[in-house]
């Protein structure tokens, strides 16, 4: 089920702005990967460029290798579709679709996809409700609006979504920073439930949480405003921030900068 | 020694400083004041002997405006005087805006509604003298719903899927092509639209058109750049997050489109298509030069004459005797209430198809 990715000489461009410069690393299958760095350092474009989002931004373009297990997602004749629906994705702000129910929303990406058959979707709305933990929650009120749940409930809404058609990777960008801490230890724990079925890529802002819920951890970093964002170093989310081989990670994670 | 000294001054500039409660003018001011400058207003219009009652009601405006920010500024202190002004200003703009209307929906019923009756809506003018009372307006709303519906029906479909491309697939030279051209599309005037099809029905088919499709034609000229524009502009409002939610859900774009993107706008869409709708209703200078006006009901809109809404006042009105001014301020009347219908069916789907928000 879940995947190896395996990225070598990765660049990333906004038109003629590079955002990020020759990344290379290796997401182990079934295991969470937390990325940390300064706001603007090209994690979020990292993460969009692995199930090839990054070029839906208007002038954006990759250039480099993603090895997921054996095929390459930026080789040629690969459908960025296709792409989408092995490679999942949850995004900072709960953006459930408005004009659909919470039932329909869950559904919304098999149904988009041509599974139509009632007891398939019921039984597969469940699942993944059951799997984002919120199926008690709303068993009662599957046909009302998404968005009439809180915001820690409509980000486990969006989880639910995007683990229903069954990725096998489930990329996550800062899935929290709009959340309150309860909601957050919820989605937490959801993400070490998930990561026996999926492999987890998490960016995220908070460094505990990073320190929480990650086997490996990625640090990034930026020259200056305006350069390029690198990888920093990948390691062992303790190693990372017990004993980090690179000193500039260390400042960060301590606090310390310059 | 000095320290009490300092706060001795303190404590005696204290009061002066200005204090949270002020005094407050009575709420009933503003009409207070509005009455007594209606009442100067009218003493000086009579006793200067003004005519013009637009003279009397702008004096009455100006002394509104000065005697409020007067009395406020005395009583309450100038930046409350200001809010004043512009709150008065900005009442009189209101109801400046709102007298024209309401004279024109007066006088149209005052005028229009004793003639509406049973035959009135039912009967055609086929065998009715025009000096005579009776007939009826039967045949113009006909040609009016099935020209209206037939301009809608090629309108929409190409208003909003221009739309969809402008926003969604649009980028480069096209794009800017076609919102220019749709600009321009905006503001070409109605008897131009009808000239355009009248020319091409003689380039084509070498004679005159004399259907009410030919009358929709032109219409569906007039309609697709307003459809265009409201479309592009709702398109617009749905986040982008959306759109990429969906694409990371592996669904592809034009199902992202059809699937999300226009039902989220779809109230909105409609919104725009039913006020282009009710636009079109009331044009009738293209339909004088393709539908002929037909005294009589043809219910088909491909073949012969037809008569329309608009058209139909404008011949009442040319006819120019007491009943036949009086079936046109009849049908005047009618057209006002189609238009307005349209309008309140546009709101109440924008409502019902609205995303739902919950209260929090």
């Amino acid at each position: 089920m879940a995947k190896r990715i395996d990225v070598s000489g990765l660049s990333a461009y906004y038109g003629s702005h590079k955002a990020i410069d020759d990344i290379s690393m290796t997401v182990e299958p079934g295991s969470v990967t937390a990325f940390i760095g300064p706001s603007g350092c090209g994690k979020s474009t990292f993460l969009r460029t692995l199930n090839r989002m990054h070029e839906v931004t208007p002038g954006g373009r990759v250039e480099g290798k993603v090895m997921l297990d054996d095929e390459n997602l930026y080789g040629s004749g690969v459908d960025p579709v296709t792409v989408r629906r092995t490679v999942g994705m949850v995004f900072q702000r709960p953006n459930p679709f408005p004009t659909m129910s919470i039932y329909d929303n869950v559904a919304a990406g098999l149904r988009l996809n041509g599974i139509r058959r009632k007891g398939e979707l019921d039984t597969i709305v469940e699942k993944s409700l059951k799997g984002a933990n919120l199926w008690n929650e709303v068993k009662d009120r599957l046909n009302k609006p998404g968005s009439g749940l809180s915001g820690g409930q409509q980000q486990r809404l969006c989880i639910a979504r995007a683990i229903a058609v069954e990725p096998e990777v489930l990329l996550m960008d800062e899935p929290c920073s709009a959340l309150d801490p309860i909601s957050t230890l919820a989605i937490e724990d959801l993400i070490g439930e998930l990561k026996e079925r999926f492999t987890i890529v998490i960016v995220t802002h908070n460094m505990q949480q990073a320190a929480r819920v990650s086997e490996r951890t990625a640090f990034f970093n930026l020259a200056a405003v305006g350069q390029p964002g690198k990888l920093i170093e990948i390691d062992d989310t303790e190693r990372i921030f017990a004993n980090p081989s690179v000193q500039a990670t260390e400042d960060y994670i301590s606090g310390r900068f310059g | 020694m000095t320290n009490t000294a300092v706060d001795a001054t303190a404590s005696a500039a204290r009061p002066a400083s200005p204090r949270l409660a002020t005094r407050r003018l009575p709420r009933w001011t503003p009409a207070a004041v509005a009455g007594g400058s209606i009442v100067v207003a009218v003493a000086i219009g009579a006793g200067a002997d003004l005519h013009s009652h637009i003279q009397w009601g702008l004096i009455a405006l100006l002394l509104f405006v000065g005697g409020s920010y007067a009395i406020t500024a005395r009583v309450e202190g100038r930046r409350q005087a200001k809010d004043r002004v512009a709150t008065s200003l900005i009442w009189s703009a209101f109801i400046l805006a709102v007298l024209p209307l309401y004279s024109l929906i007066e006088t149209t019923i005052k005028q229009g509604a004793g003639v509406i009756n049973g035959t009135f809506l039912t009967h055609s003018m086929k065998n009715v003298l025009t000096i005579e009372p009776g007939g009826g307006i039967y045949h113009a709303i006909i040609g009016t719903i099935e020209q209206v519906a037939i301009a809608a029906a090629i309108a929409t479909p190409i208003g909003i899927l221009t739309a969809v491309y402008l926003v969604e697939y649009g980028r480069g030279w096209l794009a800017k092509v076609v919102t220019f051209f749709v600009d321009v599309m905006t503001g070409i005037p109605s008897i131009v639209a009808g000239l355009f099809i009248l020319s091409l029905w003689f380039i084509l088919l070498d004679k005159a058109p004399q259907s009410g499709f030919a009358g929709s034609l032109a219409l569906a000229i007039l309609m697709t750049p307003i459809v265009v524009r409201s479309t592009e502009e709702m398109l617009k409002l749905v986040p982008n997050e959306l759109r990429e939610a969906s694409f990371a859900l592996g669904v592809p774009k034009w199902r992202t489109i059809t699937k999300v993107v226009v039902p989220t706008a779809i109230g909105g869409i409609t919104t725009g298509v039913m006020l282009a709708l009710a636009r079109i209703a009331g044009e009738s200078a293209p339909v004088a030069l393709l539908i002929y006006g037909a005294q009589y009901i043809n219910n088909n809109p491909f073949k012969g004459p037809q008569e329309s809404l608009p058209y139909y006042i404008y011949q009442q009105y040319v006819d120019g005797n007491p009943a036949s001014y009086a079936r046109a301020w009849g049908a005047a009347l009618v057209l006002i209430a189609f238009v307005m219908i349209l309008n309140l069916v546009a709101r109440l789907i924008a409502r019902w198809k609205a995303p739902q928000h919950s209260g929090r």
